[in-house]
């Protein structure tokens, strides 16, 4: 068994990274994600494993130095929430654009615009479905947990690096601030040797120059670059959806949520079964790929299906989608901050799929 | 006499550095990014250092300068090139790694990146670009652009009162004290050309001596964007640009250089 400790969520995933070899980090301070450069200042990672620690002027620069840093073969991340996230979207694009891998952590709040700082899943449009301009995709992970916390930033810098993509821990107010008790994998080395053929790291004497760029100004090679980027993402749809059913066996409606939510709808299950409904849990693990065919399967033997989400319905688009039409889906959400109890998503239970 | 006795290594006064490539330029016919590619990169081919440089290009006209440079490159969004910049030498100190930067890269969209990164001293070199419009867009105001100049945002010319004052950035930068040097050049005579190639040397030794940051500032022209063949256009240069932004060293070995 590893190391255990008492931690926030925040400070896991900080934990996480130092364990996990990361190179470097740049972030800029919002809240409810600051504790993860308050975790690191305080660790002071570059005696630990040399890793690299620096606050940036704006979200804009943290990000662009990931891009710089990640551009040379490094493991690097940032972390930020939604306003934060939104500012970082310019870089993430490029990063995508020029295949770069590199971890974002955002701890999502409410809003839009300044919103508040209490808990929110309105991000997930802006996380799935690009969030900055042009055709791309993150790999997106929601964790439900610290635990999760801490272990998707291992898993999130491997998928990150297997794809040449960047990936996003999808967290939230809630999974970001609270305490629990958490199982830490072992201190990993850092990579040393750099030797991809993408990586800027040098032009020695036996080698082409190598750059990273995210543009070509002929047309049909952008196109190509976008249809090579489009087969990517086919491969990750393919091969990494990760999902949690929870008492889905027997059940005739599916609650659908993650994260958070996912941990209060695990409650409402329990109450829903009290009074005899049957009810199960889908906890969609990655957000982006969307585990689409599984809840299709399901849409073959249930009743209907009930997106919980802190949001006004955003993936519930994906729900509808993956039932086609099949069967009912309802949304049941809380905005601007606000969550919901598991007695409330019991009340949505019996409002939107027992009728 | 014949050739193949004149064609010799010991009779070479000139040839082009081998830290280029053999791509032809995307530049038009006069700009002065010709010149100073070249010698950026007769700087690094001199100091033996291609094989440990980085560059960052930026956007604008130089965003191609990776097709040019024979040398590792990152490409950076807009105004980002020093914060790009910063993620790659924090993370290889021992490398060089320098931005290539136009006036609209630097002095407006990444004004904040370019003050932050010389505040904090970040040991690389920023070449600054400065020609007072914005080229590639095709001749916009620029924050450089001076008073009363003429360009397609500024068609009755810069008008201050309404449009604000053109920045004098590296006098500004200048002041921080993570900046170690700073200087203004041009490349529009031999001469000059010269001098500048010294400051970028002297930026890139600095680096080497990890002193923080050294900004090139090379004011050239834009004879595209400014409507003039490229005579005109140096000959407005000397005219018009220098007398504000005039030529020199602005801070040197981390002291303010005083103007007699």
């Amino acid at each position: 068994m590893g190391e255990l400790k008492l931690m926030k969520g925040n400070e896991a995933v900080a934990e996480a990274a130092i364990r996990a070899g990361a190179d470097a980090y740049f972030g800029y301070p919002i809240t409810p994600q600051s504790e993860v450069m308050e975790y690191l200042a305080l660790q002071q990672p570059h005696k630990r494993t040399g890793m690299v620690l620096l606050q940036a002027e704006s979200e804009i620069a943290a990000i662009n130095m990931v891009y710089g840093a990640a551009s040379t073969g490094k493991r690097a991340f940032t972390s930020s929430s939604s306003p934060g996230i939104s500012l970082k979207q310019e870089g993430i694009s490029y990063m995508a654009g020029a295949e770069l891998p590199c971890l974002i952590l955002n701890v999502v709040r409410g809003g839009p615009g300044l919103g508040t700082i209490q808990p929110s899943q309105a991000d997930y449009f802006q996380s799935t479905k690009g969030g900055g301009h042009g055709d791309y995709h993150l790999i997106v992970l929601a964790p439900a947990s610290v635990q999760e916390m801490s272990d998707f930033v291992k898993l999130g810098f491997e998928l990150a690096e297997k794809y040449r993509n960047p990936a996003m821990i999808l967290s939230d107010g809630v999974i970001g601030q609270m305490m629990e008790k958490v199982e830490l994998f072992e201190q990993q080395p850092r990579k040393t040797a750099f030797n991809e053929p993408w990586m800027v790291t040098g032009k020695s004497n036996n080698r082409e120059k190598r750059v990273v760029t995210s543009l070509d100004l002929d047309p049909v090679k952008m196109e190509k670059h976008n249809y090579d980027l489009i087969e990517k993402y086919k491969t990750i749809r393919e091969k990494e959806v990760r999902f949690e059913e929870i008492q889905c066996d027997d059940a005739e409606y599916i609650l659908v949520a993650y994260g958070s939510s996912a941990r209060i709808c695990q409650k409402a299950v329990e109450l829903a079964r009290e009074e005899g409904i049957k009810v199960g849990l889908f906890r969609p693990i990655t957000l982006y790929p969307f585990p689409e065919k599984a809840i299709g399967m399901l849409a073959q033997r249930v009743k209907g299906f009930l997106s919980v989400e802190l949001s006004a319905g955003q993936m519930v688009e994906d729900v509808r989608l993956a039932v086609n039409g099949k069967v009912p889906v309802s949304h049941y959400g809380r905005l601007g901050g606000m969550i919901h109890s598991p007695e409330q998503v019991l009340c949505a239970i019996h409002e939107f799929l027992v009728r | 006499m014949d050739i193949n006795t004149i064609i010799k290594p010991e009779n070479l006064v000139y040839k082009r550095t081998e830290c280029l490539t053999d791509r032809t330029l995307s530049y038009c016919p006069g700009c002065g990014h010709g010149v100073i590619h070249r010698i950026a990169m007769e700087v690094v081919e001199e100091l033996g250092i291609q094989q440990d440089t980085i560059g960052v290009a930026s956007v604008g006209c130089s965003v191609l300068a990776y097709d040019f440079m024979d040398i590792d490159m990152t490409q950076s969004p807009h105004g980002r090139a020093t914060a790009v910049a910063t993620g790659i030498k924090r993370c290889w100190p021992d490398k060089f790694v320098f931005t290539y930067q136009g006036d609209g890269d630097l002095a407006a969209i990444g004004t904040a990146e370019t003050i932050h990164t010389c505040n904090r001293g970040e040991n690389i070199t920023i070449i600054f670009v400065n020609n007072g419009i914005y080229g590639m867009t095709g001749g916009q105001m620029a924050p450089t652009t001076l008073p009363g100049m003429r360009s397609s945002t500024s068609p009755y010319g810069r008008d201050v009162e309404l449009m604000g004052n053109p920045i004098k950035m590296t006098e500004l930068v200048a002041q921080l004290p993570g900046t170690y040097y700073a200087t203004r050049q041009s490349v529009h005579k031999p001469a000059n050309v010269r001098k500048a190639k010294m400051a970028i040397k002297k930026a890139f030794e600095n680096q080497r001596l990890k002193k923080g940051t050294s900004i090139v500032e090379i004011v050239s022209n834009c004879n595209s964007g400014w409507k003039m063949t490229p005579v005109e256009s140096n000959k407005w240069m000397e005219e018009n640009m220098f007398p504000f932004y005039p030529l020199g060293d602005i801070k040197v070995d981390g002291q303010l250089v005083t103007k007699q």
